[in-house]
């Protein structure tokens, strides 16, 4: 059994479904409204898959309009809304309920305009985030946050979790690459927030939507920075003999003057998995790898490189090896980016998220492994070293039900420690299912009370993505 | 004035007022005292002792100070380390004729950023935690001191650019950069406003990482020039000057200033030091897509003469002009609609900025939203009250 816990379904809600359903066909059409239990199921999770909740309905509007139409009918009816992209989340944060309606944003998948001049692009919130980058690619330019599941998140789902990825050490996440966003509110108001300009007038109402977590409207179409590439990037492979040097190592990195595009770090386990299924030819005889990335032209991709090595040199680097080709690039990034399925080949896990200030780092990773110890689980590090980003895979077997629960335990673990150095809860997956009883670990009662009465002028009834980011308890008597 | 020497008072003075409905003006220096419509306050409340570095990590990248703290010893202490803030904060002395030592937390409460903004993000973007009093006397955190944190609302970024309407700011830290080793500054002479903005959108369209784009059309007798600047270590920065010259030359002859002249260029476009006087001239600031900064000079100057410098690669226009009842807003509100920007009217006398609206108006759903956050922080009303919109 697990230790979070739902609101029990509103009776009333369960009873009034065929009105629900009739009503929402007549605003989309049969096309746009699945009903069937076979067709439902496959929206029961996204990839926190221990939770698995078949909703009520799931629609697929195919406009802004249609989801305002579809809010505002959900809306005057006290029916909850989910809103999904593409159902990635590693927190749960698209997680149904049974008296649910799941909104999901699949059809809104068009790139809308390309302005290179003034380096934005407006696309529909369904378009995946790797289509933002192809569709400008063909010029040079690219959309910089590069979540892990880059190929099937969307852009709504990267604005609700203020998504991250490998890059973002110079790139920025999200909410720095967002200039603008249509929303529909819960009532079915639209509202247009941000633009193509570099800043907006009034509150920043649009730094408060990204990251929201679904919490305060539905989010259909934004604009975004796009970049030009790089004249060229490269990485490097040091492999070390201690997390302590390792940690050391990316310390004095950053204290010397370079900010690289990336600094990942994996220990043995992960280091061993993900070689294993990409063949990238990292070393397999260290106990913390640095996969560090630079950029620019030939020539300051050398120089750059060289003040790297002669900056590592002091921490005993075991294994230091320079990419010498396209092919080789794409194979370390690919070890890394696949680290996640790789893991999953060979046992069950949950991904942690905790952010810790980056000197904390050899300590932390000293204790995550004592966590998982006393558990008696295994753990593998897989993190964005620059910003102290960690990704503690904790392996189980899902087959046995006291494993997840000692999963859980040590993860929740994990993630209080994480606050006690300094750090919190979630550094790019959210908060969702998953850390929402966490959140008194790092916010007093005022905290969260003001946040949730942020939550409430957007969402008085508290429809919107339902027992998720705030606890169960505490919460205002509208929730 | 109360000038509360630390967090609890300063809670304890905001709870009171909020208990007596009594108003109260909010700031650090006061330096900056004239952004924003005039206010009908019954005090003032000042963080200016509010002061110290709590923290300062050069290899995390990161520094935390009271509100009070002085930006210039903030400068001083990362200058030391070798390290900035990447957003190049404004000072508004040269603007307002102000004098006193501009605050960090007034830097965040209004999310002030300067020519860097187009490559190292605003303020906002830099800023990853803060403490604050709210509107009912509480203190509350947001963010922290960590690079990315998505746990909760996005506060931090809420209260960035609030202008003290919401809550008071006790503490910021902001995320911050190395300094280059150098820089350099690429300059166009004679060009036209649309040319620029094309010569400027090519350079920020390359790969050449430019961290400053601005254009001073012709003025007084002096011809216009275009400035493009790169930051980095010596042979990146001598790479990447020479490979824009290549992309800039078919826009004219380029001249490149040397790490000094570059640097105190910057530090004029950054506080607008072509238009500061004279005084009596009202200041406006427009925000819009880049290629659209030429378009709204020129509808505004179909209304009344105006001097203009570009910064943000067109997408940021000061603009000095306008005269009336309501300082040209009128006009310059209709020039900006059509192009889906905004206007501030940044200066400009106390009747002017209370009969013109300082900030652009917000359309109705908008402000319905923007009504309940007010309320949700400060119910009362009594935080800079009508600083940014009469009953916000």
């Amino acid at each position: 059994m697990s230790a979070i816990i739902f609101p029990t379904p509103d009776p009333a809600i369960l009873s009034e479904r065929d009105a629900i359903v009739s009503g929402l066909i007549s605003i989309l059409g049969r096309e746009g409204v699945i009903t069937s239990e076979t067709e439902r199921r496959a929206y029961e999770t996204d990839a926190l898959t221990a939770y698995r909740i078949v909703p009520l309905a799931v629609v697929l509007p195919a406009s802004t309009e249609e989801v305002a139409a579809v809010l505002k009918f959900l809306s005057e009816r006290g029916v909850k809304v989910v809103p999904r992209g593409a159902g990635t989340s590693l927190s749960g944060g698209a997680l149904p309920s049974e008296d649910s309606v799941v909104v999901g944003l699949a059809r809104l998948n068009r790139v809308l305009a390309i302005d290179y001049e003034n380096r934005v692009a407006r696309v529909e919130a369904g378009v995946t985030n790797i289509n933002i980058t192809n569709a400008v690619s063909g010029r040079g330019f690219f959309y910089a946050p590069d979540p892990s599941s880059q190929l099937a998140c969307t852009i709504a789902g990267n604005i609700a979790m203020n998504s991250g990825g490998a890059h973002c050490l110079k790139y920025g996440v999200t909410t720095n690459n967002v200039l603008g966003v249509r929303i529909v509110l819960i009532d079915g108001t639209v509202v247009d927030l941000g633009g193509d300009a570099l800043d907006a007038p009034g509150l920043d109402l649009l730094g408060l939507i990204v990251g929201s977590e679904g919490q305060l409207g539905v989010v259909t179409e934004a604009t975004v920075r796009i970049l030009r590439t790089a004249e060229g990037a490269r990485p490097m492979l040091m492999g070390f003999a201690s997390a302590a040097e390792a940690g050391a190592c990316v310390a004095a990195i950053i204290g010397s003057g370079i900010i690289p595009v990336a600094i990942e770090y994996m220990d043995r386990p992960a280091i061993k998995v993900c070689e294993a299924f990409a063949n990238a030819g990292y070393p397999l005889d260290v106990e913390a790898l640095l996969i560090v990335e630079v950029e620019g032209s030939e020539a300051e991709i050398h120089d750059l490189i060289e003040r790297i090595k002669a900056t590592a040199a002091p921490f005993h680097p075991l294994a230091t090896r320079v990419s010498r080709s396209e092919a080789e690039s794409l194979a370390i990034w690919k070890g890394r980016k696949a680290a996640f399925g790789a893991m999953g080949r060979i046992a069950d896990y949950l991904c942690m998220d905790g952010v810790i200030p980056t000197g904390r780092l050899p300590e932390v990773l000293t204790r995550v492994g004592e966590i998982c110890a006393g558990y008696g689980l295994e753990v593998a590090n897989i993190f964005h070293a620059g910003d102290g980003n960690l990704h503690p895979l904790i392996l189980f077997d899902a087959n046995n039900p006291d494993e997840l629960v000692k999963a859980e335990a040590a993860g929740a673990d994990i993630l209080k420690l994480c606050v006690e150095v300094g750090g919190c809860l979630t550094g790019e997956h959210g908060v969702g299912i998953e850390k929402r009883d966490l959140m008194p670990y790092q916010f007093t009662p005022e905290e969260l009370d003001l946040q949730m009465r942020v939550k409430s002028a957007f969402d008085p009834k508290w429809l919107l993505n339902p027992a998720k980011v705030f606890p169960l308890r505490g919460r205002p008597a509208a929730a | 004035m109360l000038t509360p020497a630390d967090e609890n008072h300063l809670a304890a003075i905001v709870a009171e007022a909020a208990a007596k409905k009594t108003p109260l003006a909010v700031m650090g220096a006061g330096t900056r005292s004239g952004l924003g419509r005039p206010m009908q306050t019954a005090d003032t409340i000042s963080t200016m002792l509010l002061s110290g570095v709590t923290l300062y990590e050069p290899s995390e990248l990161v520094i935390s100070a009271r509100a009070g703290t002085a930006l210039r010893d903030i400068e001083g202490l990362l200058r030391g380390k070798g390290q900035r803030l990447a957003f190049e904060p404004l000072d508004h002395r040269g603007i307002y004729g102000t004098s006193g030592n501009p605050t960090i937390g007034a830097i965040a409460a209004a999310n002030l950023s300067g020519p860097r903004r187009i490559q190292a993000g605003a303020a906002r973007d830099s800023l990853i935690g803060v403490r604050a009093v709210t509107g009912f006397g509480k203190v509350v955190r947001a963010g922290g001191r960590v690079m990315k944190n998505v746990t909760g609302l996005d506060l931090v970024k809420f209260l960035a650019g609030s202008m003290g309407t919401l809550a008071v700011l006790s503490e910021v830290t902001f995320k911050v950069q190395p300094a280059p080793e150098t820089e350099a500054t690429l300059a166009i002479t004679g060009l036209a406003d649309e040319r620029a903005v094309a010569a400027m959108s090519a350079a920020l369209g390359s790969p050449y990482s430019v961290s400053g784009a601005a254009h001073a059309p012709a003025d007084e007798g002096e011809p216009a020039r275009t400035y493009l600047r790169v930051e980095g270590f010596e042979p990146s920065v001598n790479h990447r000057v020479q490979q824009l010259a290549s992309v800039l030359k078919e826009f004219g002859a380029v001249d490149v200033l040397g790490r000094g002249t570059s640097a105190s260029l910057w530090l004029t476009v950054l506080d607008v030091d072509a238009l500061s006087a004279p005084f009596e001239v009202p200041l406006w600031r427009v925000s819009v897509a880049p290629s659209e900064g030429p378009k709204v000079v020129a509808r505004v100057r179909r209304a009344f003469p105006a001097r203009v410098l570009y910064d943000w690669g067109g997408g940021l226009i000061w603009l000095a002009g306008g005269d009336g009842e309501d300082a040209g807003a009128s006009a310059v509100r209709a020039a900006v609609e059509t192009s889906g920007g905004h206007a501030t009217l940044v200066r400009a006398a106390d009747q002017v900025r209370n009969f013109a609206e300082v900030f652009q108006p917000l359309p109705p759903a908008t402000m319905a939203l923007t009504r309940r956050l007010k309320a949700t922080f400060d119910p009362a009303g009594i935080l800079n009250p009508g600083r940014m919109y009469a009953g916000i």
